[in-house]
């Protein structure tokens, strides 16, 4: 009972600031609530048991990420009108689109996931260790281990795209 | 200053930052105001504008009489009071072709090279305060007190002394004085060292100084610098040498000069200064000769009509006094000083520009101005 | 209920006012020290050898007016300074003050809570502790407060990485992101982590200093550059917010360091059995001091040193002190694999 209602407690908090973020005027308060979004998405993880996770979400995407959005956006001066997007159409077009792009996507996973409810996400017996955070570990170097490389060959060449960028003569 | 530069670059437009840093900053030594302009923390170009605390110190010399200007220069070096005295009054005595007394002489140098401690002891102090050192200043101050004292025995007063007379000294120097001055510059030795401790070899101290605001020699003569400043890019020059006055030609002491003409070097001239003060006072106090304070001073003081240009070197570089006298009132027709610290302040912008922020202030304590002489 | 809830609740009060009251005596405590090495007395009027100037500082600071500058932000410039104290303060959450002790005939732990994620719980917290400098300076739509607030933005994230690279080789060693099981395991492997990893007991210290601002690394806060840097525009209790939160978040490292690298609670020697008449002091006793060792030094350091640049400072730590943490990590795991 407790846990359902932190959990839609949780839930409200993240759905209203997600809101708040894309509504705001202001673009430092934008980048604000979603630092606070961020941080709710960890007392999810909290919730879910998934403490490791969620000091991560707070290390990696409140307290590093984001931190570059406000420099950019503190920076950067905004107050021009846009010139480049005067045509409203389009973007309305193209909104909607994605918009129903991203609710055939969920709709599909959760229907997926209903039809399926034989499989078990987490093989917690075959595991060596317990503990969350070495069991995270065991899998990420074992049944992951393709897909964790991928990902941090990626973000190599995202870093080595971006020293390029930002450095005109190397 | 007019509106910032907008850079066009491929991305991005740029936009310059003006800072405006004074009259009213912790580290701009009194009311110094620079306009900075900014890339990122770089300094792309600096206004410096001064004139915060101009009292007009040179027009109100003109309705004083010849004694009551004495009082006046007090108010324009005012950590180095005596030396302003000592100045104007051999700037006075060339005018009327005065003899001063051998006993005046020595101990007019005795006082110019106390001052010229005490004010490179403020020097020290906010310069290493300038750049974070906090305890460099706690230090110096600790000492200057004990030349306060000093002068406080001699004069009466502690910061603005007025303890000149044209002709030669009001008092004579109190009994035991002597012994005094040669006890503090006993003590002074060693704090010197405790000094240098801090700040000569310590790494951030030697990356915040070295290379930061190099000036050559030629340069630093053709913007008109002097004292430390000058000497720390090379250049030989120091009117207690070249055209001595009070005692100096009688005292043997050397001119400290530096090769990189950096920050680093002009605080290096500056503390071998101390020590070389220190062996001048020594000199100067043990050779006091006997005999009268005063010279053959007239009771009304007149000069002839004509001018003249004097100068001395005082803590901050060569401080110059160019009187005219009419010959007819009692006071001077014209008053015109050439301050120190006026002149080596238009050192400031070429010396900033291309640093960082930081090297700013770094390089105000260099140049060592006081403000009350820049602006008089 | 007793011991889910009475107990955690009165030990999250009696931390929070200790805490309070050691970050206002550490301020009289700096001025004392820096007082002492500039040979002068420091505060002597209120109380004893001004014992209670902590006290008369706290009323000045909150009958002061709270100014807001007319262009500034107001909800952002308002939360500013609460952001930067919060995190300070629910760090000690983790952090463990002493082993299990018997107290009132009821086993009690000197911690609030000992979480599988302890390092990694600071750690992320702190991370987030840099919103505190970075909107009070957007906030105040002011020149100065916003150069600080880049430089401290910069610094904070760039000794962030240093210090935390320090932190995985001690978690190597320790085989455990539990502040109590990083103790257990210096005491099991009788050598306090100082000895074993000087290196990255040297790094961390020095990125503690630039974390939390302190001299050779106050440049955020340059009084002679920046006329006091971020916190220029604020007044009364929201600039002492700041002003605490400093010096939480010193106490924070040195805790941090005590038990990461000096052992925690343990007495020295904790397994030679000759010196057990030593176990007669508190562990928690053990602790402070090691602690407060840690915070002489912070006060130390900086009566004795000049300020770095800010190009000076990014340098020392991406080209001198990140390779150096990451060399000192890969021979970690090296030896780790090798030898054990």
């Amino acid at each position: 009972m407790a846990q359902a209602i932190a959990f839609y407690f949780i839930a409200a908090c993240i759905l209203g600031f997600a809101v708040l973020v894309v509504s705001t005027k202001d673009t430092v308060h934008s980048v604000l609530f979603l630092v606070m979004d961020f941080l709710f998405v960890a007392a999810l993880y909290v919730l879910l048991g998934a403490e490791f996770l969620a000091a991560i979400q707070v290390l990696v995407y409140a307290g590093g990420i984001v931190v570059l959005y406000l420099f950019v956006v503190m920076l950067v001066n905004l107050k021009r009108p846009p010139e480049a997007h005067s045509d409203p159409h389009r973007r309305t077009m193209l909104g909607f689109l994605l918009a129903a792009a991203v609710l055939v996507e969920v709709g599909a996973i959760a229907v997926y996931g209903h039809s399926q409810p034989a499989m078990v996400p987490v093989p917690g017996a075959a595991m060596p260790v317990t503990g969350n955070t070495a069991q995270i570990g065991w899998l990420l170097y074992t049944s992951y281990l393709i897909p964790f490389e991928i990902a941090s060959m990626l973000l190599l060449v995202a870093m080595i795209g971006a020293i390029v960028l930002a450095k005109r003569e190397l | 200053m007019d509106t910032p530069v907008i850079h066009h670059g491929a991305m991005f437009d740029t936009n310059e930052l003006v800072l405006n840093m004074g009259p009213q900053h912790p580290s701009t030594h009194g009311v110094l105001r620079v306009v900075l302009r900014l890339d990122g923390e770089k300094v792309v170009d600096a206004d410096v504008v001064i004139g915060y605390l101009h009292r007009g110190i040179e027009k109100l010399s003109e309705n004083r009489n010849w004694t009551q200007i004495i009082l006046l220069t007090d108010r324009m070096d005012y950590v180095a009071a005596a030396t302003n005295n000592v100045g104007y009054c051999e700037t006075v005595e060339k005018l009327m072709s005065l003899e001063v007394p051998r006993r005046a002489r020595y101990v007019r140098t005795i006082l110019c090279e106390l001052q010229r401690i005490a004010s490179h002891c403020l020097w020290v102090g906010t310069h290493a305060m300038d750049i974070g050192a906090m305890t460099v200043f706690l230090y110096a101050f600790r000492e200057r007190e004990l030349i306060l004292d000093l002068f406080e025995e001699m004069c009466g007063a502690r910061l603005t002394y007025n303890s000149m007379r044209i002709g030669g000294l009001p008092l004579d120097i109190p009994p035991g004085w002597d012994k005094k001055v040669l006890e503090f510059c006993t003590i002074m030795a060693t704090k010197i060292d405790e000094y240098e401790e801090l700040l000569t070899h310590n790494r951030i101290w030697l990356e915040r100084t070295k290379g930061i605001g190099v000036i050559d020699g030629p340069a630093a003569v053709a913007l008109g610098l002097s004292g430390p400043p000058l000497r720390g890019s090379g250049v030989p020059r120091d009117v207690r040498k070249d055209e001595p006055y009070a005692a100096y030609d009688e005292m043997e002491f050397d001119v400290p000069i530096g090769t990189a003409g950096d920050t680093y070097d002009r605080y290096l001239v500056r503390l071998e200064e101390f020590r070389q003060s220190l062996r001048v006072i020594r000199q100067a106090t043990e050779g006091i000769p006997e005999g009268p304070i005063v010279g053959k001073v007239p009771r009304l003081i007149k000069p002839p009509a004509g001018e003249t240009y004097h100068a001395i070197e005082s803590p901050k570089g060569e401080l110059g006094y160019f009187i005219v006298s009419d010959g007819k009132s009692t006071n001077p027709y014209r008053f015109r000083v050439r301050p120190p610290s006026f002149c080596n302040l238009q050192g400031l912008r070429t010396l900033i520009k291309g640093h960082l922020v930081a090297d700013v202030v770094a390089l105000i304590g260099s140049l060592d101005v006081v403000l009350g002489e820049v602006d008089r | 209920m007793i011991d889910t809830l009475v107990i955690p609740l009165l030990k999250i009060v009696i931390v929070l006012n200790a805490t309070l009251v050691s970050v206002t005596y550490m301020v009289l405590l700096e001025r004392k020290v820096i007082a002492w090495a500039q040979s002068r007395l420091g505060p002597m009027r209120v109380g004893p050898y001004g014992i209670l100037q902590p006290v008369a500082d706290a009323v000045k600071l909150m009958i002061k007016e709270d100014i807001t500058p007319v262009r500034a932000d107001r909800w952002v410039f308002t939360i500013a300074p609460i952001i930067s104290m919060v995190p300070a303060l629910i760090v000690y959450a983790v952090i463990p003050f002493g082993p299990e002790v018997k107290l009132f005939g009821r086993q009690v732990t000197l911690y609030i809570t000992d979480i599988n994620v302890g390092l990694l719980y600071i750690v992320s917290v702190a991370s987030v502790g840099v919103y505190g400098i970075i909107l009070a300076g957007y906030a105040s739509n002011s020149k100065y407060p916003l150069l600080a607030s880049l430089r401290a933005s910069a610094q904070l994230i760039s000794y962030e990485v240093a210090v935390t690279l320090t932190l995985v080789s001690v978690i190597m060693m320790a085989g455990s992101l539990s502040m109590v099981s990083i103790v257990r395991a210096q005491q099991s492997s009788h050598m306090w982590y100082a000895f074993v990893q000087p290196l990255a007991f040297l790094i961390f210290f020095i990125g503690g200093l630039a974390e939390t601002n302190r001299a050779p690394f106050d440049l955020p806060e340059a009084e002679q550059e920046l006329t006091g840097g971020f916190h220029t525009e604020y007044s009364g209790m929201r600039f002492a917010l700041f002003f605490l939160a400093e010096y939480a978040n010193m106490i924070v490292v040195s805790s941090v360091a005590t038990t990461l690298f000096l052992g925690g609670w343990l007495r020295p020697f904790p397994n030679v059995a000759f010196l057990s008449f030593l176990d007669f002091i508190p562990s928690w006793t053990w602790f402070l001091v090691k602690s407060f060792v840690f915070l002489y030094i912070f006060i130390w350091v900086r009566a004795t040193l000049p300020r770095y640049r800010y190009d000076q400072l990014m340098r020392l730590g991406w080209k001198v002190l990140i390779p150096l943490a990451i060399a000192n990590l890969v021979v970690t795991g090296i030896i780790k694999v090798m030898l054990l």
